[in-house]
């Protein structure tokens, strides 16, 4: 965010703090979708992630007084909205569930990338598909939770290493640990997906989102 | 530095995030000009994160903003 417009979501936090309530409302509104993502991602469920996205604004503004600036306000309401869907999670899960498929951080680096010597070839048109987004939201769905996470924080919703660890209460390290193997699992998920039906030298218009961007240059 | 394939797996992430030190880029650079493999793994996860940073992957409910704002008014008006 640009100096100037943290400054006005400072004086903005300030206002509402102060008895101004309603400009709560645009105090938030940069943020809906943020909030809304990445509980969904996360859950999974649209009804649970809307609910959740409204309890976690309320939650928000009840607590505004305790947000201290230390943090960017992006990252308090996403730690607010990352402890809702956990809470969620919690409550969906069964302990059998739990406990499947937990990799140990420990075998950090030991995976097999799935080989597809043809991928490159691929045009940015396979990336129009929307079957390729539903399988891609399913295979983020099928990170256990500590991968999909700091992926959906990351990779999702593109903050910082260092926001990623205040928000999740860890370490830059462990972000950087447990975003590579979450890359590397979706990698292997979904490369299956993306060798069938695309048309060879299909062009694609550019996709919005900063990573593009960034590999474009 | 030359370097096997499963090393240059393991740089994979940092490469994307132009994290590495620059002995380390050189040495992965210099491997994937020619290892069709490892550039078709690179290229394949750059691709899924520009896919997931796409807007349109996840999107939104229709009328989910004028939802949460309804019920934050009650909450506000509720709270005095």
């Amino acid at each position: 965010m640009k100096a100037a417009a943290a400054t006005n979501e400072r004086a903005l936090i300030a206002r509402v703090i102060g008895g101004e309530k309603e400009l709560f409302l645009d105090l938030i509104r940069p943020y809906e979708r943020l909030v809304y993502v990445t509980i969904f991602a996360i859950l999974k469920n649209e009804t649970e992630a809307e609910d959740g996205a409204q309890e976690t604004m309320i939650s928000a503004y009840r607590n505004l007084k305790s947000f201290r600036g230390e943090a960017k306000f992006s990252t308090w309401l996403v730690t607010i909205a990352m402890n809702e869907a956990r809470k969620r999670l919690r409550k969906a899960k069964t302990a059998a569930e739990d406990s499947l498929d937990e990799p140990r951080e420990e075998s950090e680096g030991d995976y097999t990338p799935a080989v597809l010597t043809d991928w490159r070839e691929i045009p940015l048109a396979a990336l129009e598909r929307k079957e390729l987004k539903e399988k891609l939201r399913e295979a983020v769905g099928m990170l256990s939770e500590k991968y999909r996470e700091v992926f959906v924080l990351r990779d999702i919703e593109e903050l910082n290493q260092e926001e990623t660890a205040v928000a999740l209460g860890i370490n830059v390290a462990l972000v950087k640990v447990r975003l590579h193997r979450a890359r590397m699992m979706l990698q292997k998920l979904l490369v299956p997906y993306l060798k069938n039906g695309v048309p060879f030298g299909a062009q694609a218009k550019p996709a919005r989102g900063g990573f593009f961007r960034r590999w474009l240059q | 530095m030359k370097m096997e394939c499963k090393h240059v797996w393991e740089q994979i992430s940092g490469y994307l995030d132009t994290e590495l030190d620059a002995d380390m880029l050189a040495a992965v650079e210099k491997h994937l000009e020619t290892c069709e493999v490892c550039s078709a793994i690179l290229d394949s996860t750059r691709n899924i994160l520009v896919l997931t940073a796409d807007e349109r992957t996840y999107e939104l409910p229709v009328g989910y903003g004028k939802r949460l704002r309804e019920r934050l008014i009650g909450v506000i008006g509720a709270n005095g």
